[in-house]
């Protein structure tokens, strides 16, 4: 195929990359969120997680030279992030919603304090694995490069959903998302499973956050996450707490959102902020669809605060 | 005896208690009320003190230099009162819902509507007198942001969406809309650099309380407060509000109107921001554009959890956070701390505030003896 006659092909093609591109956070987010749901606790605070994630990241590739010891230091940042959250949360009579709000402003605010002398330096970033070497097509060949983080997120989701099913960890941290009672019957600390699944689940929300400043858009800057993490969270949602299927909500996701600019690069500039907004929309019509006033939602965790 | 004292119920416009009892058990609510948002006020301003300390910076200057550039001189008492405008309507927006105990975010979207909706009043009326603009502006600000977070309630009654994550992400869906008409259908083809819409004239501006800079938002901003005061406090539907907050049940067994409560207080509380948005365009900016999404409706949030969601308690909690915003500039300029770090002081007071949640009750001299 020569390479101009692909023509309209860019559109879905540039979609199709972008989806693999641009799920990447909305995977690590929405798994990890989907962790910390299912031990009984929500936690709004992964926006800022996100944003966290993305400045240590960069700022730990600029000083070390090592991107994946960024993409370590967001994930521990992410954790101590968590910590905070699940720590406040043991309080008696603290609202967990209020306090991932709080996370949230904080996050982003401590993020920009810290992230200022990063704007202008250029950090190693993550490489990048082609899939598309067997193709002359230059589109084809860039849909096609893929990150290694991407691929971990793909593997990690049917190792959730295995584990949520049959290991001692995942039904421990259902039976606390079900019934505190009933795990405290058991003996086990509630606190503690919902501190540790709040950890893992900030650990895997900064290491998204890592992807957006070492991959894609790949720099740091105030404007690099503009609701990704509140919209991951969502995700979890309609993805009725079932990892494999916040998998897939996360491709849409990514198809959805690099909608704007691949039409922008076939020519298509009007409207491009609406395309934009395109996976808050598509977020706020899925959960319309799906949502229901008469019933909790099939698959929700019941000691959830957030759809009781 | 005394426990009705310690009761949260009873935080504002308490009936006194039996008249033997001390001043201590009598007044114990709501000295805790002001004693531990005090407190955590106190306790994030140090903890932020360790971290410029951190920074090299010396806290002292810091505490010294938010002061005075938050209420040192009329000058920054002026600022701090015109930064407060804003949040005061928009707490508001999270507060009201509150009270029906619906946790809305998104006082930041209506912001940005009700902005647009005024600006495209002014410009579709210009010519018309000056003071019917301004009506009609405040209308249509009202208006706009009113239905922004009344969709954000009526999905809530009537899909069952969850309506802190609908009205967040409302946020992002207005903004898209406002770069959309600022740079396109809308645009001031003058504007090169920042798309903006065309000015709405200065003649139509609300201008400022004469004697001050202070724009007449901050008086906007009172009257709203206050009358979001009365109505929540001494209506009856306020009180249907506030018993359909405590148990929807209870409130559906004796016929209560569940769904217009809702739509009609987040009408109001919507409402009030998009009316924030239209001062952010008549007094200060002028005109729409993207210098609109300055943060307000995000610090809203933490004034209206600040002041314990009390329409009243808002005032001053705004000025102070509006105090706080003000002496950014300042900081930047004489500790050479980044415009961020009042940002990051926001998150450190919102993490206190509701840490200190798990003290009420439990303040040994204001428990009484039972």
């Amino acid at each position: 195929m020569a390479d101009g006659s692909i023509g309209l092909w860019t559109v879905p093609l540039a979609v199709l990359g972008g989806a693999i591109r641009v799920s990447t956070p909305f995977l690590f987010v929405s798994l990890g969120e989907c962790i910390t749901e299912r031990s009984g606790r929500i936690n709004l605070g992964l926006e800022g997680t996100l944003v966290m994630g993305a400045m240590s990241a960069y700022g730990i590739s600029y000083l070390s030279g090592s991107p994946w010891l960024g993409v370590l230091a967001a994930g521990i940042t992410g954790a101590l992030l968590g910590a905070l959250h699940a720590g406040i949360c043991s309080l008696p009579r603290v609202n967990d919603v209020a306090v991932g709000i709080a996370l949230m402003l904080f996050g982003t605010g401590l993020a920009f304090y810290l992230g200022k002398p990063l704007i202008e330096p250029t950090a190693p970033r993550l490489p990048a694995i082609d899939f598309g070497w067997w193709s002359d097509i230059p589109q084809v060949q860039a849909a096609l490069r893929i990150n290694v983080l991407f691929l971990i997120g793909v593997v990690l989701a049917p190792i959730l959903y295995w584990a949520f099913r049959t290991t001692r960890w995942g039904l421990l941290i259902r039976t606390a998302g079900e019934s505190s009672d009933a795990a405290r019957a058991m003996g086990h600390s509630v606190l503690l499973i919902r501190l540790r699944a709040t950890m893992v689940g900030g650990f895997l929300a900064g290491v998204g956050g890592s992807f957006l400043s070492l991959f894609y858009p790949g720099s740091w800057n105030e404007g690099l996450s503009s609701g990704q993490g509140i919209t991951a969270v969502a995700l979890v949602i309609f993805a009725r707490w079932d990892p494999m299927l916040c998998l897939w909500a996360s491709l849409a996701f990514g198809g959805a959102a690099a909608l704007g600019p691949a039409l922008q690069s076939v020519g298509v500039t009007s409207g491009y902020h609406l395309f934009n907004a395109a996976p808050y929309i598509l977020t706020l019509a899925i959960m319309i669809i799906t949502c229901s006033p008469k019933r909790t939602l099939t698959g929700a965790p019941a000691e959830l605060s957030i759809t009781r | 005896m005394t426990s009705e004292a310690a009761d949260p119920v009873d935080a504002v416009g308490a009936v006194a208690p039996a008249a033997d009892a001390g001043f201590l058990q009598r007044h114990g609510a709501t000295i805790e009320y002001i004693l531990i948002p005090g407190a955590a006020l106190v306790g994030a301003l140090a903890v932020f003190g360790i971290f410029v300390a951190l920074f090299g910076k010396n806290p002292l200057d810091l505490y010294y230099y938010m002061y005075y550039g938050a209420f040192g001189t009329w000058f920054s008492w002026q600022n701090t009162l015109s930064r407060a405008a804003p949040l005061i309507l928009t707490a508001l927006c999270t507060a009201l819902p509150a009270q029906l105990g619906m946790v809305i975010i998104g006082g930041e979207g209506a912001l940005l509507i009700g902005a647009l909706s005024a600006t495209s009043a002014a410009l579709a009326l210009q010519g018309a007198p000056p003071f019917a603009i301004q009506i009609a502006m405040v209308l249509a600000g009202v208006i706009g942001g009113g239905l922004w977070i009344m969709l954000a309630g009526g999905l809530r009654q009537f899909r069952g969406v969850n309506e802190t994550i609908s009205s967040l992400l409302l946020v992002y869906i207005a903004l898209a809309i406002l770069n959309h008409l600022v740079e396109g259908a809308m645009r001031d083809p003058a504007s090169l650099n920042k798309p903006s819409t065309r000015e709405i004239g200065a003649a139509n501006m609300i201008g400022t309380i004469p004697g001050t800079d202070v724009h007449w938002g901050l008086v906007f901003g009172l009257v709203a407060a206050i009358a979001a005061y009365i109505l929540i406090y001494h209506t009856v539907f306020g009180f249907a509000a506030r018993v359909a907050g405590g148990n929807i049940r209870a409130a559906k067994i004796v016929g209560l109107g569940v769904s217009k409560l809702i739509l009609t207080i987040c009408f109001l509380a919507g409402g009030a921001a998009g009316l924030a948005g239209m001062v952010e365009v008549a007094a200060v900016q002028g005109r729409t554009n993207a210098n609109l999404a300055a943060g307000y409706g995000f610090t809203g949030i933490l004034v209206a959890f600040l002041a314990r969601q009390n329409p009243l308690a808002i005032i001053p909690v705004a000025i102070l956070l509006g105090g706080i915003s003000a002496s950014g500039g300042l900081l930047q300029r004489r500790l050479g701390l980044p415009d961020a770090s009042v940002l990051v002081l926001q998150g450190i007071i919102f993490v206190f505030v509701l840490a200190s949640d798990a003290l009420y009750g439990r303040i040994g001299f204001l428990k009484g003896k039972s």
